[in-house]
């Protein structure tokens, strides 16, 4: 007996297994409906009404807001369909900017495939598109109001997965747009600068902050001495733009490409991943041992997630950990190695991080008025950078990370993705650190890409619980549970649901293909002889060098007490 | 406080006997309409005026009347607006139209003292005149069920409401029935819901009964968008109670003990009045908690909107409720699984909550002695546009067009020629000539292209462009949309840039196929009900006036001389007697010519004031 449930699209029985919605269904039956306002992960919207289907009364139905029923029978391609399909986009179109090539979106527009798609050659009404109304107040994103269509990804992102609500509404029918509170700039909002509304952006109107030129004009300065650092979730971001599968671990061709693009000295965050571990380790250690009231002690390495701390949890601050950032902590490393240089230094990081731009940019940074981090380029960046340099990526050879700094272990590659902070602490912290011990701490729960996960380790003989959560509005209901009594001793927070693999600096992916990238990072953690970063060479060499009896001034920051002086 | 179904009895019988104790009473309407009218101040006049003559004056119905007690009373709105401000003298039923204050004191003295009729204040219709107020046609054609109140009780007066049999649906819900005995009561009855959709009250409140949930809520909408429409409005300021009573009752039906009013903040009075009602209600023991000592508990918030045609939609109306942005959101999960605060929730407007009392006082079977089958029961509508007689009408349902607009409305103002009715609002359609004999149901009135909305009714003649109309219409949805769904927000802004072209005088072949072919688009793929109606009035006036859109795009002309843009002024040379006059009044200097020849019109020029044709002595100068 075959208790199987089916419904009938385009005349061919589909089964169903779970599907909350009948797009869903559509779409695994190997039809691409097109769609402005669905993403699996936010709450249905259904306003851009390209998914009405046609079921068997005739009746239109939007596709993303009906429930699959057994016996159902749906037509996603009738005459009608087409029909209505084409004049939404007619309608979108005849509102919106038509200026596709200069557009930063140019391409990765969904607005400009689905026009494509449908063939529309022509539109009828008076081209309206708005002036281009530019915010680019913030360092991170820049939004164009002309080139919105009102989907209102944005607005839901924002507020359903990071709980931030920056941005909203505003106004009706034609004149509505989408606003911070009183229409301020950005840079005055509650915005925390994670990007996660310019990877749901279907158009350009809301963009990665583009420092492609700065950095160029740098490189092409004889000057200079440019160095770079690449974050490990970049190396498994970039392949699918590139003519590689997404979640291809690409380091080395990325060290290639930037080294013919003129990039001098070129290294990996990983390393700095690694004096993270280490510093952070030794400060939840030091914190459990002197038993104030301080635990649990928040990670800091997301600066968005920083931001959001100062923003909405400021009395929080004094248990975020004062380690730097891996970025932060390496390029204090990077510019006093190189500071005997003859040549003006400039440093750039390539992150999967839209808010990186922002911490980069911070007071507690920068020495004598220069910061560390002198530009930050996304994902998204550097893509667009091969490109222009004519690069033909997926033929590079790969090649090795630059000395003195060409040392780093799996626990720092693996800090890309949620959980990745606590297992390389884990290993730092653990007594046993045979590869079997290694092999169970993957299976404490840390891993995964569930939005919050709990583990539990044993330290000499007491238990750490640890929490581990990404997106925003899981780290918030997870305060509201700590402010109720719950206890952690350690709480790792990436703002981006998935850690920085899904950064809003990274290309646009669904959930399926962000898990790729995530095993992308496990694997190149097997690849690594060395697990746990205190076994790096060069840390020693760094502590018994550079850092001697400079830690604190190089790898540390104090947020809790410069949030005080301000 | 009345604390038993006995004490309640007792109360109405006490409260009969002091009304009918009050022989004389004069009712001031005191419905927004005769209030701006100054009514407020009649009543004042009348009042001290009484107290002058060394009369009583009872406001409140509170404690027993003597013999010369005469009642003074602000009542709710007796639909004839026009006519305000409107006194109404009991016993003799009396009605005295566009009173001042100077009327007061013959009022006073010749009717209230001598108990004369003044013949000057009394309505007059072709010559005759009609004394008493259930004489008029306006009121003698209708049936008044729900609004049977409004008008004739003091509409600020828990004691009158209970004196005229209020309050006795609730005694009978709570005592002597079930919730399922309720709901089957109104399902019965096929109460259909009033606010536009016609959907059967029965069904929703049972659809909601067997929901599992901690909390259930009843929301009664009184967002009355409709620009002209104001039937809940008389309802809330007329006869707040039983509203009440109805909500009350679709409480007990439901299991829910929360019930939201959602009222518009441009209704004040009504605000009040509610307030007041509510105030009242609970002091009494009608409204709070063990109502009547029957262990039953029920609380009414007031919320007021901020005045978005779009809050009337459901779910923007609870989201609105919930402090969100007033946006519909897509269904499912329908409001009845989860409305507001995400519980299950009865949704109806006031004239379908206020429906609810009458049925479940006189019984499934009376009601459906009224109206048609399939729409039982009667509907308010508001009547407005070129008719002799416009207000608000209480009619039983399946009445025809041509009754409400020549017998109730008194036919067309001036003996124009019926042209037109608009029906239900923006989201109506427009009916012509053909139509006059349509019943007024649900049913029948979406076949014809229209439908009955909230109740609104545009009557329009011969002079009405039908393309402006339209365009009037569209240019409020347009206004309305509150921009979530592409369709709406894009489609109908389109289908305006279109109809403003044509009106102006630019319109192009194509146009009416272009109008047509969005108007499908949105009504097919608009997410809410206000999308999906935005463009019946064009899809309806291009049905039945096509060759009127066919002028205004082809020949440039709009054949009524409506359309500003499409009007030209000219000089007939055999007529002119080149005077000049003409030139010296026009405002642009568009008016040339020699002195004793014929002057010409620089058509580039005219802006089409007519200033010329006024001045002309000859009547040479031609408008078409």
């Amino acid at each position: 007996m075959d208790n199987r449930e089916y419904i009938m699209i385009d005349g061919i029985p589909v089964e169903i297994n779970g599907e909350k919605n009948l797009l869903e269904l559509i779409r695994k039956a190997g039809i691409k409906l097109p769609t402005f306002c669905y993403h699996s992960e936010l709450s249905i919207y259904g306003a851009c009404r390209m998914c009405m289907v046609e079921n068997e009364w005739g009746g239109l139905d939007a596709a993303c807001s009906t429930p699959p029923k057994a016996g159902m029978s749906i037509k996603t391609n009738t005459e009608r369909l087409q029909k209505y399909r084409k004049m939404i986009l007619e309608l979108l179109l005849a509102n919106h900017c038509r200026d596709c090539t200069t557009c930063n979106n140019n391409g990765k527009c969904k607005l400009q495939d689905l026009a494509m798609r449908y063939n529309i050659s022509r539109i009828r009404f008076p081209n309206t598109s708005p002036e281009p109304d530019v915010d680019d107040s913030s360092l991170c994103i820049t939004k164009d109001k002309s080139k919105c269509i009102l989907c209102g990804d944005c607005v839901r992102v924002c507020s359903e997965v990071q709980n931030v609500g920056a941005i909203d509404f505003a106004y009706r029918g034609s004149k509505m747009t989408i606003s911070t509170v009183f229409d301020k700039p950005i840079a005055q909002s509650n915005c925390v600068g994670c990007g996660q509304c310019a990877l749901a952006c279907p158009t350009g109107a809301i963009v990665v902050k583009d420092d492609t030129r700065k950095v160029w004009k740098e490189i092409y300065d004889k000057n200079t001495r440019v160095s770079v650092q690449i974050a490990p979730a970049v190396r498994v971001a970039l392949g699918k733009e590139l003519g590689l599968n997404d979640g291809e671990n690409a380091i080395g061709k990325i060290v290639a490409a930037l080294r013919r693009m003129g990039f001098d000295d070129i290294f990996d965050t990983s390393t700095g991943a690694d004096l993270t571990v280490l510093e952070e380790s030794a400060e939840l250690l030091k914190r459990i041992k002197e038993g104030k009231n301080d635990m649990p002690l928040f990670t800091s390495c997301c600066p968005a997630w920083v931001n959001y701390c100062e923003k909405f949890h400021p009395e929080l601050l004094p248990h975020v950990s004062t380690c730097r950032s891996p970025m932060q902590m390496f390029a204090s490393i990077i510019k006093e190695e190189y500071s005997t240089s003859s040549k003006r230094l400039v440093h750039v990081a390539v992150m999967p991080c839209t808010a990186k731009k922002f911490e980069a940019a911070r007071e507690e940074f920068k020495v004598n008025g220069v910061p560390n981090v002198d530009y930050v380029l996304t994902t998204q960046e550097l893509i667009q950078m091969i490109k222009e340099s004519g690069i033909v990526f997926s033929e590079l050879e790969p090649e090795a990370i630059d000395m003195p700094f060409g040392t780093y272990t799996g626990a720092g590659v693996i800090f890309g993705v949620t959980g990745g902070v606590t297992e390389a602490v884990l290993r730092r912290v653990v007594s046993d650190k045979s590869p079997t011990s290694f092999r169970s701490l993957a299976y404490t729960g840390v891993r995964g890409m569930k939005g919050v996960k709990e583990a539990s380790v044993m330290y000499g003989d007491r238990k750490l619980r640890i929490a581990v959560v990404s997106g925003l509005k899981n780290a918030s209901d997870l305060i509201e549970r700590i402010k109720a009594g719950e206890h952690y001793d350690l709480v790792e927070v990436m703002a981006c649901p998935g850690g920085c693999i899904n950064g809003g600096g990274q290309p646009f992916v669904q959930s399926e293909e962000r898990e790729k990238r995530g095993k992308g990072l496990y694997s190149a953690d097997k690849l690594c002889n060395i697990k746990s970063s205190e076994e790096n060479p060069l840390m020693m060499t760094l502590y018994k060098g550079i850092l001697k009896g400079r830690v604190h001034e190089l790898l540390h920051v104090d947020y809790a007490s410069t949030k005080e002086a301000k | 406080m009345i604390s038993s179904r006995e004490e309640l009895q007792k109360a109405r019988e006490k409260y009969l006997r002091y009304l009918k104790a009050e022989k004389k009473r004069i009712l001031v309407c005191a419905g927004t309409g005769c209030v701006s009218g100054g009514s407020l101040e009649i009543f004042e006049r009348l009042s001290e005026l009484i107290s002058k003559r060394g009369m009583d004056c009872q406001v409140e119905l509170q404690e027993e009347p003597h013999e010369n007690t005469i009642g003074m009373k602000k009542s709710g709105c007796h639909g004839f607006c026009e006519m305000g401000p409107l006194v109404r003298i009991e016993p003799e039923g009396y009605l005295y139209t566009k009173v001042k204050p100077e009327d007061c004191e013959e009022i006073v003295d010749k009717t209230i003292v001598a108990g004369e009729h003044i013949e000057r204040l009394a309505y007059k219709q072709n010559g005759i005149v009609y004394k008493k107020q259930d004489e008029i046609p306006f009121y003698k054609r209708q049936t008044r069920l729900v609004l049977e109140h409004c008008g004739q009780i003091d509409s600020t007066s828990i004691t009158e409401y209970i004196a005229t049999g209020g309050y006795c649906a609730l005694e009978k819900a709570l005592f002597d029935m079930n919730s399922d005995d309720i709901i089957n009561e109104i399902s019965e009855a096929n109460l259909r819901g009033r606010g536009g959709g016609g959907f059967p009250a029965g069904r929703k409140w049972a659809q909601v009964k067997r929901q599992n949930a901690k909390q259930k809520y009843v929301v009664c909408n009184g967002d009355e968008g409709d620009p002209g429409a104001f039937m809940d409005r008389s309802i809330m300021e007329g006869d707040p109670h039983r509203m009440l009573e109805g909500m009350i009752i679709a409480g007990i039906a439901c299991g829910a003990s929360e019930g939201y009013i959602y009222v518009r903040a441009e209704y004040p009075l009504a605000v009040s009045r509610l307030k007041r009602a509510i105030e009242q209600a609970k002091e009494y023991g009608l409204l709070g908690e063990n109502i009547l000592g029957s262990g039953f508990s029920f609380n009414i918030h007031i919320n007021r909107g901020a005045g978005a045609f779009v809050c009337g939609e459901g779910s923007a109306l609870t989201a609105s409720i919930e402090g969100k942005r007033g946006m519909p959101r897509v269904k499912p999960p329908r409001t009845v699984e989860q409305g507001l605060f995400d519980m299950p929730t009865v949704l109806n407007n006031v004239e379908t909550f206020a429906n609810v009392p009458l049925i479940i006082k006189n019984g499934a079977c009376w009601y459906k002695s009224i109206g048609t089958e399939k729409s039982p029961g009667t509907k308010a509508f508001a009547l407005t546009g070129n008719i002799e007689n416009t207000g608000l009408i209480e009619i039983p349902m399946g009445t025809t067009l041509r009754e409400v607009i020549f017998d109730i409305g008194g036919g067309m103002r001036g003996g124009t020629d019926f042209k037109a009715v608009q029906i239900g609002g923006p989201s109506g359609g427009c009916l012509s000539e053909k139509d006059l004999d349509l019943p007024l149901d649900f049913d029948s009135l979406k076949k014809a292209g229209a439908m009955i909305g909230s109740g609104g009714l545009v009557v329009m003649d011969n002079n009405t462009c039908m393309v402006e109309v339209a365009r009037f219409f569209m240019n409020f949805t347009q206004n309305e949309s509150c921009g979530k769904c592409v369709p709406c927000r894009e489609g109908t802004k389109r289908m305006l840039e279109v109809l403003e072209r044509i009106v102006e005088g630019n319109g192009q072949d194509g146009d009416i196929e272009l109008l047509l072919e969005l108007a499908d688009t949105i009504s097919a793929t608009a997410l809410c009900g206000l999308g999906k109606a935005a463009a019946f009035p064009v899809v309806s006036t291009i049905k039945n006036f096509r060759e009127e859109y066919e002028a205004h795009i082809y020949d440039k002309k709009c054949p009524t001389g409506n359309c500003q843009k499409l009007k030209t002024i000219t000089i007939d040379a055999s007529l002119c007697k080149g005077c000049s006059k003409c030139a010296r009044s026009c405002p642009v200097g568009a008016i040339t010519g020699k002195v004793k020849e014929p002057f010409v019109i620089d058509q580039s020029k005219c802006i089409k004031c007519g200033a010329c044709i006024e001045t002309c002595a000859f009547h040479a100068i031609l408008e078409g």
